[in-house]
């Protein structure tokens, strides 16, 4: 059971799942909440690339970088593995074609079949351009909802909405997050690493969420 | 503009000399740089990310101008007439239309392919030229996405309510049904219901995308006035605080985005995938509407040429749509025209030239193979576009499209905003009559003499369709109202300073 729980919660299950209780705290701050991370913000984005890299190469696995746009080469910055997206859209699209070859051979040809100028019942080309559509149209929902799920969205409440300063990530701000869940986090040890790499503000964020009863 | 021959400073740059900055002079579009050696910026004034975010948010949140109330409560009354025009024709029939025996086609299919063809130039910017990495396109993909989308829901009408029994349209779709029928699939209309609804919601789709992260933006600055402060405007009766009706429904749009490069890493996979899907798409819609004629035996309609010269005319018709709207709103936004540059107008203008002459070439090439042929019949069809009675629909189309986008030769023409919004609705008014000529003209004389005749609109005919153009532009002023008017991420993407290692590659 243990073991189980240790695995969902690597999984992230306690944010989605109600069922799911949340972990111990690994550290907790003075007003008795649950420490989410520790935040650094960045003026450039130059500074908060070279940020990332040195997060990267410190070892760091539970952390992300906040920009108002997608920065350039910023996934080699902070390692992050290619996604596994296209396999969805792939998937989508051959569900799609498929499905409408089915559709069509089912109704046009075995269900309901019907002389149109004395063609076969059964030929194909004629399904050409609703196949295609429908794969178009599966692949694009596989792609917005593929990109949102594996995202993790939609999740309307999260720790770091809570910090006034980290709502400027969406217009002009760069901010670096490493959370507390990491194995390697240490309070003093991130704080001075973001300060050496070029930080103007630090600050800690509270899951407000979980309570600590005292 | 630099006297400068482009050749010699990229042999004097070669050669290691070195040039001269170029000298600004007042009222010049710093984005018509055309100095090979110096990069021409995207947005004017070196904008930074907080200007950028502050003039485009500032759009939705500051009052509207003082023209913005006057013009929609326009439309938007033009819009209401022709919506009850459409229901009383839904009371009445089709026969409130002009249509005929002979004439069975006429304002509702013209109006119809149209405005799809409207839509293309919206994907054709997001989609097309995101794959040749256009970096401009970021400054118009926003809106001409909207436009693609008011387009097409101004084009699905038709279809439906000329069917006249509106509650029927359903045996559109495969759905079961207690006849125990099946559509059939070898209908190039059943094609045009798949392409069509398809192509609405992947635009759709598409549009909604790339606005999550903006409306995050303008969720978090509504939620950063409501930490800020106590006071702010409110809803007249209810008390409530607009900023928290903003921080709200902003909010739950965006759902929830964070702006993580995690997320931006499958954001921007998702984007480049989704326009290299859209990219077929855009081009296959057009195509099977033009199945619609060309697969019948209509002289006039049966011609392979349909496909390719109906998607190069929707992109024509639809890029003149773009100026249309956007040329008005650089002047009467404030700082638009940083973002929307001279640049913008006139790589706008090259593509209408461009399309324009494939168009042009396709009706000389329908000319040809009607003569190469050798069929009487086909050419009968040609001879009565031009020397019928209704030879003026003919000039009006070839005047519009031939003729005028040729002044877009001279580089003075595509700078000068007035000129390419003059062009731009001699297209809009082309594009409307080519489809009329297509449709219209091949059917109203058929192979007998006794199926002759002519179409006379009816004012039902006319209204719905200035209806529908109340519609469309109702829809393009609530957005230039309520959402963020440009892509903002990634416009801010493509700024110097967005560059993580320095900004190299800008300026001499």
């Amino acid at each position: 059971m243990g073991a189980l729980l240790g695995i969902l919660h690597r999984m992230g299950a306690h944010h989605y799942c109600p069922l799911v209780p949340a972990p111990p705290p690994r550290f907790v701050t003075e007003r008795g909440c649950t420490l989410h991370g520790i935040m650094g913000e960045f003026d450039t984005a130059q500074a908060v690339y070279a940020a990332a890299e040195k997060v990267r190469d410190a070892g760091y696995r539970r952390w992300d970088v906040h920009t108002p746009f997608p920065i350039h080469g910023m996934e080699d910055a902070m390692g992050v593995k290619p996604t596994r997206l296209p396999i969805l859209i792939a998937l989508g699209a051959f569900t799609g074609v498929g499905g409408a070859y089915l559709m069509q051979w089912w109704m046009g040809a075995v269900d309901y079949p019907m002389v149109v100028q004395g063609k076969p019942y059964a030929a194909w080309e004629p399904w050409v351009p609703i196949m295609f559509e429908l794969g178009v149209l599966c692949s694009a929902f596989s792609a917005l909802l593929g990109m949102l799920g594996l995202n993790g969205l939609p999740r309307h409440h999260h720790p770091l909405f809570t910090s006034e300063r980290f709502l400027r990530s969406s217009q002009d701000r760069f901010f670096v997050v490493i959370e507390a869940e990491d194995q390697n986090f240490n309070p003093q040890r991130v704080r001075s690493l973001l300060e050496s790499s070029g930080a103007t503000h630090v600050e800690l964020v509270e899951d407000d969420s979980v309570e600590v009863t005292p | 503009m630099s006297s400068i021959h482009p050749d010699r400073i990229n042999a004097e740059r070669l050669a290691g000399l070195a040039t001269a900055p170029p000298v600004p002079t007042p009222g010049w579009d710093a984005s018509l740089e055309d100095n090979p050696a110096v990069r021409p910026p995207l947005v004017l004034n070196n904008r930074t990310f907080t200007e950028v975010t502050d003039i485009i948010c500032g759009y939705t949140e500051n009052k509207p101008g003082k023209w913005w109330f006057p013009v929609f409560g326009f439309t938007a009354t033009v819009a209401g007439c022709g919506t009850l025009l459409i229901l009383y024709l839904l009371i009445t029939g089709v026969g409130v239309w002009g249509l005929n025996n002979q004439v069975d086609w006429a304002w509702d299919i013209t109006n119809f392919v149209f405005w799809i063809g409207i839509g293309h130039a919206g994907t054709l910017i997001s989609a097309i030229l995101c794959i040749f990495k256009q970096k401009w396109r970021t400054a118009i993909n926003r809106s001409a996405e909207a436009m693609t989308i008011f387009a097409v829901i101004c084009a699905g009408t038709f279809p439906g309510i000329h069917v006249g029994r509106i509650w029927m349209i359903w045996m559109v779709f495969p759905i079961p049904n207690s006849n125990s029928i099946w559509p059939n699939f070898r209908s190039p209309l059943l094609w045009d219901v798949f392409a069509v609804s398809t192509y609405f919601t992947v635009s759709l789709l598409f549009w909604y995308m790339g606005l999550i992260p903006d409306l995050a933006t303008l969720r978090d600055r509504a939620h950063q006035r409501l930490l800020r402060s106590e006071q702010g405007p409110r809803v007249p009766v209810l008390g409530l605080r607009i900023d928290r009706i903003r921080a709200n429904v902003y909010g739950f749009l965006a759902l929830g985005w964070r702006f993580s490069s995690r997320h931006w890493h499958r954001y921007e996979n998702a984007y480049l995938l989704l326009a290299g899907i859209s990219t077929p798409l855009v081009l296959s819609v057009h195509s099977i509407v033009s199945f619609d004629f060309a697969t019948s035996i209509i002289p006039g309609w049966h011609t392979t040429i349909f496909p390719p010269y109906f998607v190069a005319g929707a992109i024509f018709g639809g890029f003149a749509m773009v100026l249309l709207l956007l040329i008005p709103a650089r002047e009467l936004y404030p700082h638009m025209k940083d973002f929307v540059t001279l640049r913008h107008i006139e790589n706008m203008a090259k593509i209408i030239l461009a399309t324009g002459m494939m168009v042009s070439f396709a009706y000389a090439m329908e000319f040809f193979i009607a003569w190469y042929s050798g069929s009487e019949y086909e050419q009968f069809a040609f001879k009565n576009r031009i020397l019928g009675p209704y030879w003026w629909a003919w000039g009006t189309m070839t005047f519009c499209n031939v003729v005028s986008p040729q002044i877009f030769w001279f580089q003075w023409a595509r700078r000068s905003p007035l000129t390419v919004f003059i062009i731009s609705i001699f297209v809009t008014i082309g594009m409307w009559f080519e489809r009329f000529v297509i449709i219209v003209i091949s059917i109203h004389r058929s192979y007998l003499p006794s199926e002759w005749g002519m179409f006379h609109p009816t004012p039902v005919d006319v209204g719905i369709f200035i209806g529908t153009c109340g519609i469309f532009l109702t829809l393009f002023l609530l957005f230039l109202r309520f959402l963020p008017v440009f892509a903002m991420a990634e416009l801010k993407a493509v700024l110097p300073h967005a560059d993580p290692h320095g900004s190299h590659g800008i300026g001499a």
